[in-house]
């Protein structure tokens, strides 16, 4: 009886001494990406390919999925609205709703999907066949040659994804709200651009899917370097950057909004 | 995959990032009427501000030329201290009358500025002078129904 | 001046508390072919890990061109592996290069040269390893033994004076396996490098090295010229050169004895 809640509490402490080391870890990680950072500004090619890898192959997914969300939200939204006859606030319903959480918060999960699971698969794969020891051995920093690169790259990628996503969700509200349902074209727009502030939603937004992008791109690629260099290990890790991903994305919105609120 | 290639994709998805950024400022947000270049501020007492806001436009003749900055209690007078921002390109007489106003009958508090006639203008940090405070409903609402009792005790007492 | 290149002394290095290497003693002398045996786990590859310092030893040291190893901080030790080359056991490659990139990489990381001049350089490595007509093949089109051909030429593509070896004849066919053996042999004495083998294929190394260090249970077991070795009476080398199945080397992984562990019941 004893020893079987001592195995309880020390499998808790097991754990709790694992995840401390792995934090610990990934800090001295984020460290050593600042530190090795310069090298992906100097060799400016390495970066806008890897912008190429995470930001041009997203488009396609984050677009239509942006589409698809405003024209739900429009959906949604006007069937509340108009049972307190104010359907025409539905401009400002999709553009807040999108520009404050959906664009980057949705941005961020898809991302983690897209272009995380991409980035820690890739890393996890030269670790596992050896190849950023081989880099190591011709005494190129992988970290430098590696790492920073795809880190910069993803933090550039992830406002702009998340602007193209409440831009091409607000059109899709649009395209439903307007034509299909027939709401009048300017008050959708002009009611839309008296409540969306400038400062207070659209900064904001941006300011959070520049937070998520560094959590997302730092998550894949710590996950990746850390990864047990077997097919097993990669797969895994894989899998953490996604649950990891999303998870910081959620929970960094709500402190992050919570404090955007107050001030 | 060439690098030329690639650079000109990585191109074309700044630029669309870049010209998404911008559709969001300007056809999606108020981005025309929140960055009014110059302002100068002003501040005004009053004894009930209902629930004005920061950030709670400021009309005059329904147009809107400037915004609150920011509301304080000032704990000598027990009065409500409101600081007003106001557009350099509209300058406003030094007698201006601010008010509090709603819009509608239940929408959000404004202020209105209603001009004077004085010849001296409106400087930085200078005071309004005559202001008028919120009209708070619950406080209407009793003393309508205060005179109506009184009125009809009234009456009895003529009878 | 030392005539050793490489230095190993009285060197220990272990994972937790099992020691891999309990104090070996080993000397590279430059411009030979050095190689480096023994049976599988034996800490061949460590060894090499611990040579380019990639891996820190528990006791004793690594000396390259006099310098020790893991007393170098980082600029030391990116001067000291810039003397080195190394041929990864599957080539590592990388993936998302094509052959000719893959060998301009060290050139281009390392050095400023104009264009012209990497081209040169690269198509000389390749012609080395008699692959220049693939420089435009992605390193994934590869075949196993085309791969490490090229890797070899990257390792070899600034000239360093220590060439290592991991494992490069695992899964070659014959025919893939004499033409490495000759390109290890040609660029060693092209170079004048020397080179440190780690294999376990007796025959093709014993037919081109010119000292083989036997490594077993931690420490150096024989050590000779091939044709000494092959002489030597040495029960474990005996063994290994013959390669019979039981020896000191024993078929079974330590367990305990087969009779009490087959009747002992699972429950247990």
């Amino acid at each position: 009886m004893f020893s079987a809640v001592a195995n309880v509490l020390r499998g808790i402490g097991h754990r709790v001494v694992d995840n401390l080391w792995r934090f610990g870890a990934s800090m001295r990680f984020f460290l050593y990406v600042l530190i090795y950072s310069g090298e992906s500004f100097r060799r400016l090619h390495l970066t806008i390919r890897e912008i190429y890898f995470t930001g041009v192959l997203s488009l396609i997914i984050i677009l239509v999925s942006a589409f698809f969300v405003g024209m739900v939200l429009a959906l949604q939204g006007y069937n509340t609205l108009q049972r307190y006859g104010s359907s025409e606030a539905i401009g400002v319903l999709v553009a807040l709703s999108l520009v404050r959480e959906l664009g980057p918060v949705v941005t961020a999960l898809l991302f983690a999907g897209r272009a995380g699971t991409a980035i820690t698969a890739e890393i996890g794969l030269m670790k596992a066949t050896e190849q950023l020891s081989a880099m190591e051995m011709m005494a190129v920093s992988p970290v430098a040659r590696v790492v920073a690169p795809r880190f910069w790259a993803g933090v550039f990628s992830m406002p702009l994804l998340a602007a193209l996503f409440s831009m091409v969700g607000v059109l899709g509200g649009y395209l439903v709200a307007v034509p299909l349902i027939g709401v009048d074209a300017g008050a959708f727009w002009s009611q839309m651009q008296a409540s969306v502030d400038f400062r207070e939603d659209i900064v904001n937004g941006v300011i959070k899917s520049v937070v998520f992008g560094i959590a997302c791109t730092f998550i894949a690629l710590f996950e990746g370097f850390d990864a047990p260099p077997t097919a097993e290990g990669v797969s895994r890790a894989t899998t953490r950057t996604v649950v990891n991903s999303s998870l910081a994305v959620l929970g960094l919105d709500f402190v992050m909004t919570s404090f955007m609120i107050v001030a | 995959m060439e690098r030329t290639t690639i650079d000109l994709w990585v191109g074309i998805f700044a630029a669309a990032g870049a010209a998404a950024l911008f559709g969001l400022a300007l056809k999606v947000g108020n981005f025309n009427s929140a960055t009014m270049g110059e302002t100068y501020s002003v501040t005004g007492a009053f004894e009930n501000i209902g629930s004005l806001k920061p950030r709670a436009p400021v009309k005059s003749a329904g147009v809107v030329v400037g915004r609150v900055d920011n509301i304080r209690f000032d704990p000598e007078t027990y009065e409500a201290l409101v600081t007003v921002k106001v557009d350099k390109r509209y300058p406003f007489p030094k007698d201006t009358f601010a008010n509090i106003y709603t819009a509608g009958l239940l929408g959000e508090q404004y202020i209105g500025l209603e001009a004077g006639g004085d010849e001296k203008m409106l400087q930085n940090g200078d005071k309004f002078s005559k202001t008028q405070d919120a009209v708070v409903l619950e406080k209407m609402i009793s003393q309508f129904l205060y005179s109506k009792a009184s009125e009809s005790n009234d009456t009895k007492e003529a009878d | 001046m030392n005539d050793n290149i490489v230095e190993i002394d009285n060197l220990s290095f272990g994972y937790k508390n099992r020691l891999l290497h309990k104090g070996i003693n080993m000397k590279f002398p430059r411009g030979k072919v050095v190689a480096i045996m023994g049976g599988s786990g034996s800490g061949k590859t460590t060894l090499l890990r611990l040579i380019g310092g990639q891996l820190r030893p528990v006791g004793g040291e690594v000396r390259v061109t006099g310098q020790v190893v893991h007393k170098q901080n980082r600029k030391g030790l990116q001067a000291l592996r810039r003397k080195m080359g190394m041929l990864f056991q599957q080539g590592a490659l990388f993936t998302d290069l094509s052959v000719y990139e893959n060998v301009a990489f060290p050139i281009r990381e390392h050095t400023d040269l104009p264009e012209s001049m990497i081209r040169d350089l690269v198509m000389m490595k390749l012609n080395a390893v008699g692959l220049r007509g693939a420089r435009d093949l992605q390193a994934t089109e590869l075949s196993g033994g085309m791969a490490r051909r090229v890797a070899l030429a990257r390792a070899v593509a600034l000239d360093p004076s220590i060439v290592m070896y991991d494992e490069p004849f695992a899964g070659l066919d014959p025919i893939s396996m004499a033409v490495t053996c000759n390109l290890i042999r040609r660029l060693n004495d092209a170079l004048g490098a020397t080179s440190i083998i780690v294999t376990h294929d007796v025959q093709e190394v014993f037919a081109f090295a010119d000292y083989v260090y036997f490594v077993a249970d931690g420490v150096v077991a024989a050590e000779g010229a091939p044709e000494e070795l092959r002489k030597s009476v040495l029960p474990f080398v005996h063994q290994f050169v013959h390669g019979e199945v039981d020896g000191p080397v024993p078929f079974h992984y330590a367990a305990p004895d087969y009779r009490q562990d087959i009747l002992r019941s699972p429950n247990v």
